[in-house]
């Protein structure tokens, strides 16, 4: 039984209901049952053509839908029999249905949920239990998007930035549940840059593997988050690395750079130094700059200033972070990090435990808790 | 998205603006009160953002550890804490905005003579997954 192929299948075969006719919400419910289907039939009867068996499955549930719901509105079904030839392959159905996942007019979390379901093929049970909700709500959820989708044409152009920050979304929310949501980015993040050749579709993609590839590192035995410096750096996978640093490469030489690009070329540079030591933080410093020029975002100018700090020392970076609003997220926990470099553990250690009570996540809380209390325990001994 | 918790107190919140105990109210004014709340939950469900929703009791046990091999030693409850959950709902919600807005609207669950409570909830953000993209 290859999951994986089933997942895969999913965006092709929903296209093609709805070349045949099927509106998208339909042709999308359709695929799901056929998916579920598959999975209790397939292992005692494994079909030679699994996309052609998925289409005639899906088309039969669709009728059956159809028809269900003709006879309930006392009318005839606008579907009937076999179905119609359908235009050619024009437009790339997969690409379309990303576009129309990410929709602008759906929230981010609701284009998250679409995008799993009718791009990723995942149920909507694990798409709830990575999430953390209950599935009735999950349910709701996609079939609210679908409404709101639902007068979009699938062939209708989209956004690129859109598609691109809806998976960007789901990368960052890791792993959770029994579905591996980093992962699964990178598979539809790969499909895409399959799919359409734009330079920061690239960039995201080489942000991605370049990240994942610490992935192992990046947690302790115990679950722990381990930060950047303390990485055992033999953990990394250096295949995922190379693979990052080879799609990064390409998409600069395109010379229109992005944010994603920006960001993935920080990663490289981290990835590239075999030590801590050996980082080269003035390169690092100088991406910075690009990103902050790019987005003007608040969170690259708190990263530039550690950047600044281990580039030209902890004065400099204190100086850049100064200009700062000190109520963005995480900028404690940057200024008691500066501090402490400084050589003044006694406002680090107040500043860590300030960054510990603001922190938005366990596991950072959890580290800057520790950081906090292995300065106080050296200022007492 | 970000989980919230709304959290209705007993005790220890400031004072409502509509602030008739219960027991003072008409049954009928309960029974509104509790359909109100009902329906703010099968909303949230509707609308995708309901995760979970509970009532506690007023009366509960404090307990602690008394070393090995010993049971655990109870006490309580105390009637001169200040601080008493009376429930709870969880959202899960696309911005901090909506989550006040939410609280906002269950705040308003009708209480005597119908009118609107106006109770103070507190709104309190989930500790959530570090992100995977740090620096």
């Amino acid at each position: 039984m290859d999951e994986a192929l089933l997942r895969a299948l999913t965006p092709t075969v929903i296209g093609i209901l709805v070349r045949r006719g099927a509106d998208f919400a339909a042709a999308e419910d359709a695929v799901q049952d056929a998916l579920v289907e598959a999975v209790r039939v397939w292992p005692d009867d494994p079909p030679r053509d699994p996309q052609g068996w998925l289409v005639t499955a899906a088309w039969r549930k669709f009728l059956d839908a159809a028809r269900a719901d003709a006879s309930r509105r006392h009318r005839e079904a606008r579907v009937e029999g076999e179905p119609p030839p359908g235009p050619g392959e024009a437009v790339d159905d997969t690409l379309q249905l990303y576009f129309l996942c990410a929709h602008p007019s759906l929230t981010p979390a609701s284009a998250v949920a679409l995008t799993l379901r009718a791009v990723g093929g995942l149920t909507t049970r694990q798409i709830a239990r990575a999430y953390l909700v209950p599935e009735a709500t999950m349910a709701q959820r996609i079939s609210r998007a679908k409404r709101t989708v639902s007068g979009v044409r699938l062939d209708q152009p989209g956004d690129v930035a859109t598609v691109l920050r809806v998976l960007y979304l789901v990368f960052n929310e890791g792993y959770s549940g029994d579905v591996d949501l980093a992962g699964e980015a990178i598979r539809l993040t790969r499909e895409l840059a399959a799919r359409i050749d734009h330079e920061e579709v690239a960039g995201l993609l080489a942000l991605m593997l370049l990240h994942h590839a610490r992935r192992a590192a990046r947690t302790g035995p115990d679950g722990r988050l381990v930060p950047l410096a303390e990485q055992d750096r033999g953990r990394w996978d250096t295949r995922l690395i190379a693979e990052g640093v080879d799609v990064l490469q390409a998409a600069l030489a395109r010379d229109r750079l992005g944010e994603f690009q920006a960001q993935a070329a920080i990663a490289a540079l981290h990835a590239d130094a075999p030590t801590v030591e050996e980082t080269d933080w003035v390169q690092i410093v100088e991406w910075y700059d690009e990103l902050v020029g790019l987005t003007g975002s608040p969170v690259a100018r708190l990263n530039r200033a550690v950047a600044v700090g281990e580039a030209d020392g902890p004065r400099a970076g204190l100086a850049a972070l100064a200009a700062l609003d000190p109520a963005l997220p995480r900028h404690a926990a940057v200024a008691a990090y500066l501090h402490e470099r400084d050589g003044d553990p006694v406002t680090a250690a107040r500043l860590y435990a300030e960054a510990a009570r603001s922190a938005p996540s366990l596991g950072e809380r959890d580290h800057l808790t520790r950081q906090a209390a292995r300065l106080n325990a050296r200022l007492r001994g | 998205m970000a989980k919230y918790l709304l959290l209705k107190h007993y005790r220890g919140a400031p004072a409502a603006v509509n602030d008739v105990p219960m027991d003072q109210w008409t049954p009928e004014e309960v029974s509104a009160h509790v359909r109100y709340m009902q329906d703010f939950a099968a909303r949230l469900e509707g609308t995708g953002e309901f995760v979970d929703g509970q009532a506690l009791s007023p009366e509960g046990t404090f307990v602690r550890y008394d070393g090995e091999g010993r049971p655990p030693v109870t006490d309580g409850p105390f009637a001169e804490t200040k601080d008493l959950i009376a429930g709870w709902m969880v959202i899960d919600v696309d911005t901090y905005d909506r989550a006040i807005e939410l609280a906002g609207e269950l705040s308003a669950a009708p209480g005597a003579g119908g009118k609107p409570i106006h109770e103070w909830l507190e709104v309190r953000p989930f500790l959530g997954e570090a992100p995977t993209i740090t620096e």
